[in-house]
């Protein structure tokens, strides 16, 4: 993580990463300065409310933020090639073959007059345009039974499906092509929690199995706790702590991590105490100069008002973004 | 917290409303373009008795079919009448048909497609079948039924105009209505006690406006267009009144001669006004239509 | 029926005609039914939080609203207060309303975004023929004031979308509660709020609780949530109570199976307790094709040939732990 450079040994490398909305109202800030490092079999979560910048995050690793949003500098770089200065078509050929996202809302990411078999064929002979139907399709069901789905459903469409099915159809479409990576962006909001969990262990199955990196985007802290390596936290654009889950959940450092955390209803304790950040997210038009956090932080100090705080390594791969931590700094 | 707004004088509010428009992009330019054009219209024919040079239906004040020349700006028609004259003038009476079809539409329209739409039902798959069936007419063609069953003058001609157009407000307003009573504020008003009328006038008719409003500018630009029609083929007014329809009618049978003049002018006035509304009508289709912003 | 007893549910049942395609409606006569809620009974006390949980689709929704009447049951009975509010005319109704009242999901949806805030919140009182003018206003920015927007005045004259959804929500309760309500139905009043927001919405339902009397049916999908807020709770399934019971009680030992499951599956802000999520079979059926049987018995681990044809009924296991599966007694 202290490397600023493009790094071979890690499998993704992000580093200042800053991209904006340009509004009719005015520009947004919607991620600034992120930095993160991703490597092979490892989980990454990245948690946040609403106005965070995790999803927005989440798509410009695969350079498809929706208009009015341009990435406006930082670099991205998967298995040591830069992506984010890659043309048009080179950048097709990745996504999906290299990295690819499971989307949030299953039920308007297929194609509704599409039969699921014919989603697989497009999807793998645009990348692959030697492989064969059939071998497509061989592909196809061998990721039917990676994601637990009976074959036969491969004839239907996305409509005779249900939510938990249409959800395991993205992901093996996401798997496809064999990425090195797959970012899920909010992959169970739309499902029961019984399902949610199903999906959640599919994924870290299929993470091991084949050896890829997962991005878990998500507002629930308690599923990234539980399933992922390492955490980001974002709030207001900015990643305000960077942690592994244990270390997160342990030392939780930045002040609106542990508010976050002491907002959440356990359900394995009795007579819990829950306990609310005061105020509301700010403003992305109009945000409070220096640290965003600073109005709605029990702990804020004359300097947090007037700069923002960069991010200080308190121990080896603890990052967190907040000038109670400035004397902290792990020399390594 | 969101910062409270405080009170300016409504005038100001006013030339605030009209400066934001300009910084609305394409839309607001088009509503400000579109009403210039709209009000400088009125504003002409409103004033026309006391600027035009001569009186627009005494014939023989100049020669006939004469080109525009300095005393007679526009020239003058086979009757001797000047053109210019009867441009200032001729706006009164598409302004005034216009007009009254867009009231008579909203008095009747409004509350027709208000309740039917809302009661569902019955109701409104009655109402739909008369507005659908007066819908599949070509609008000329059944003004023009309309207006000779009538006969001529101002108010028949808004009539058959505002029968013509009813159906489209109808639509517009139940595909409102029928988004809107799926909505959980309209639940809620019910969950406080309102009536179905109150819940009508106060949280479903104030969510339509804006497309109601759209659809009356359109209203307009088409009421002209018809009104220009049916006077043309002399369902209008009488000869005794300026119009820019009559000179339509007379105008084109003068193409042939080369007197492009007695058509070409109130033409063109006639398109004008009816594209200021056009445009204003756009321009509010474009800026109340909801638009995803991230 | 005790006298602490302020709401019953009898035999609730709402059934949606499904629509029939045009070959369908010619070709057969036969109805389809989404059968939202199937038989649902349950009584809260007055003073109580009772909370309805399950899955999107389970019909705690559309049981939610048939309480408070803004839809009309298939069949069954709802008493308040000893009353039979389902057989009272639409009408005479209306007095009720000023009883009953419901807070939405969406705040983003529930109020009249042509409406300013003192006005959406004042049109109870007009609605009822109560305090009007100044009279009004002063109630109005004493609730706003009690739910926490303050200073009342920076809030009146402000239309919704210049508000957050914290905002909103709250604008919604007052709406709610300047009538002086007994029980309000709160329908997943949190789960479109940031998570860091929900506790203060929460907590402010609780105060409010106290402070005027009141009774709550909360609605959720959250189990977590129910736990922290609710006294009693009651888990729905396809249309059918499967669970119910005190609050303590149920938690610390669910006996249907889909209790379990759910409890299993709700995973915990804790790294280390990595838990071991009960799995069940296949997904939710769809409520127009319920299953024979118990409704359950495709995803159940333990069904049987019994369960496949007998619907168990909802029975009392414990004082206050309900549970209608036919093993209950064998465990």
């Amino acid at each position: 993580m202290n490397e600023r450079t493009a790094d071979e040994s890690h499998l993704l490398t992000v580093n200042g990463l800053t991209v904006e909305y340009w509004t009719r109202r005015g520009k947004i800030r919607a991620v600034e300065n992120a930095s993160l490092t991703l490597d092979k079999q490892e989980t990454l979560g990245v948690v946040g409310e609403s106005g965070s910048g995790k999803s927005t995050l989440g798509m410009s690793l695969i350079r498809l933020v929706p208009y009015p949003g341009r990435i406006v500098s930082g670099d991205i770089n998967l298995e040591g090639q830069n992506i984010r200065k890659m043309k048009d078509e080179e950048m097709r050929d990745i996504r999906g073959r290299r990295i690819s996202y499971v989307f949030q809302d299953p039920m308007t990411s297929l194609n509704p007059v599409e039969k699921i078999k014919d989603h697989f064929v497009e999807l793998i002979q645009t990348h692959e345009p030697k492989v064969s139907k059939a071998q497509a399709l061989e592909r196809a069901n061998q990721l039917f039974r990676d994601v637990g789905i009976q074959q036969e459903r491969i004839n239907d469409y996305p409509h005779q499906l249900s939510g938990g099915m249409r959800q395991r159809v993205m992901i093996a479409l996401a798997l496809a092509l064999n990425p090195s990576v797959i970012i899920a962006d909010e992959p169970t909001t739309a499902l029961d929690v019984v399902v949610q969990a199903k999906i959640l262990d599919l994924l870290n199955t299929l993470r091991d199995r084949y050896g890829m990196a997962l991005i878990l985007i998500t507002h629930d802290l308690s599923i990234v706790l539980q399933r992922s390596d390492k955490i980001i936290v974002m709030y207001a654009g900015r990643i305000v702590e960077y942690a592994s889950s244990v270390d997160l959940y342990s030392s939780t450092q930045h002040p609106y991590s542990q508010g976050l955390l002491k907002s959440i209803p356990n359900i394995e304790l009795l007579d819990q105490k829950l306990e609310a950040i005061e105020g509301s997210p700010p403003d992305l038009l109009n945000p409070p100069k220096g640290c965003r956090f600073w109005p709605r932080c029990s702990f804020a100090m004359p300097e947090c008002r007037i700069e923002e705080p960069p991010l200080f390594e308190t121990k080896k791969n603890h990052l967190v973004r907040c000038y109670l931590y400035k004397d902290e700094t792990n020399d390594q | 917290m969101k910062k409270p707004v405080r009170k300016r004088s409504s005038f100001s509010n006013q030339l605030l409303k009209i400066g934001s428009l300009s910084k609305r992009g394409l839309a607001g330019w088009l509503i400000i373009v579109g009403a210039i054009l709209v009000i400088a219209i009125i504003v002409m024919t409103a004033v026309s008795p006391w600027i035009r040079p001569y009186d627009p239906i005494a014939i023989n004040v100049g020669p006939i079919l004469a080109p525009p020349s300095y005393q007679h700006l526009f020239g003058t028609n086979d009757l001797g009448q000047d053109v210019f004259s009867r441009v200032l003038s001729g706006g009164g009476v598409m302004l005034q048909v216009s007009l009254l079809s867009v009231i008579v539409c909203l008095a009747i329209g409004v509350p027709l497609g208000l309740f039917a739409s809302y009661a569902g039902g019955v109701p409104d798959r009655v109402v739909g079948l008369v507005m659908d069936s007066l819908y599949a007419f070509p609008g000329l063609v059944l003004a023009i039924a309309i207006a000779s069953t009538l006969g001529r003058g101002v108010i028949n001609m808004a009539l058959s105009i505002a029968v013509v157009y009813i159906p489209s407000y109808f639509r517009v307003i139940r595909s409102q209505v029928l988004s809107i009573k799926e909505t959980s504020y309209i639940e809620a008003a019910d969950a406080i006690g309102a009536r179905n009328r109150t819940i009508l006038s106060r949280y479903v008719l104030p969510n339509i406006v804006p497309s109601i409003v759209v659809v009356a500018t359109v209203n307009f630009a088409d009421a002209i267009l018809t009104a220009a029609g049916l006077t043309f083929i002399g369902l209008g007014v009488p000869v005794t009144v300026p119009d820019w329809g009559l000179d339509l009618t007379s105008g084109r049978r003068l193409l042939t001669s080369g007197a492009w003049w007695v058509i070409g002018y109130p033409g063109l006035m006639i398109i004008l006004l009816a594209l200021g509304f056009t445009l204003m009508g756009e321009g509010l289709s474009e800026l109340l239509n909801p638009r995803l912003e991230q | 029926m005790t006298s602490d007893e302020i709401l019953r549910v009898e035999h609730l049942k709402k059934y949606f005609p499904v629509e029939k395609g045009f070959l369908e409606r010619l070709l057969t006569t036969s109805r389809r039914f989404v059968k939202a809620v199937d038989d649902v009974s349950f009584s809260i006390n007055k003073g109580e939080v009772f909370s309805l949980v399950g899955e999107s689709g389970c019909g705690k929704s559309t049981t939610g609203r048939l309480v408070v009447r803004l839809i009309e049951p298939t069949s069954g009975q709802v008493f308040f207060d000893q009353q039979n509010i389902t057989e009272i005319e639409k009408g005479a109704f209306r007095e009720y309303r000023r009883k009953l009242q419901i807070i939405f999901q969406d705040p983003y949806a529930s109020l009249n975004p042509r409406m300013k805030v003192g006005q959406a919140v004042g049109h109870p009182l007009e609605i009822h023929h109560l305090e009007k003018g100044d009279e009004e206003r002063k109630k109005v920015m004493e609730i706003l004031q009690r739910v926490g927007l303050t200073p009342p005045e920076q809030f009146i004259n402000l239309y919704p979308h210049q508000l957050s959804g914290g905002q909103r929500q709250r604008i919604a309760m007052a709406r709610s509660l300047i009538l002086n309500p007994e029980f309000i139905v709160a329908d997943e009043p949190v789960s479109m709020i940031d998570v860091s927001l929900r506790t203060t919405i929460i907590d402010l339902m609780l105060e409010l609780r106290k402070e005027f009397d009141l009774t709550y049916l909360f609605i959720t999908h959250d189990l977590a949530i129910a736990k922290y807020i609710s006294n009693r709770i009651a888990i729905m399934y396809l249309g059918k109570i499967v669970e119910m019971g005190d609050k303590n009680e149920i938690f610390s030992n669910p006996m249907h199976p889909y209790t379990q499951a759910l409890m299993s599956s709700i995973p915990v802000p804790n790294p280390e307790r990595r838990r071991e999520a009960i799995e069940l079979k296949g997904e939710v059926s769809s409520a127009i094709d319920i299953p024979k049987g118990c409704r359950f018995n495709p995803r159940c681990p333990y069904a049987d040939e019994k369960c496949r044809t007998t619907e168990p009924e909802l029975i009392p296991v414990k004082p206050d732990h309900f549970i209608a599966c036919l093993k209950a007694e064998v465990k």
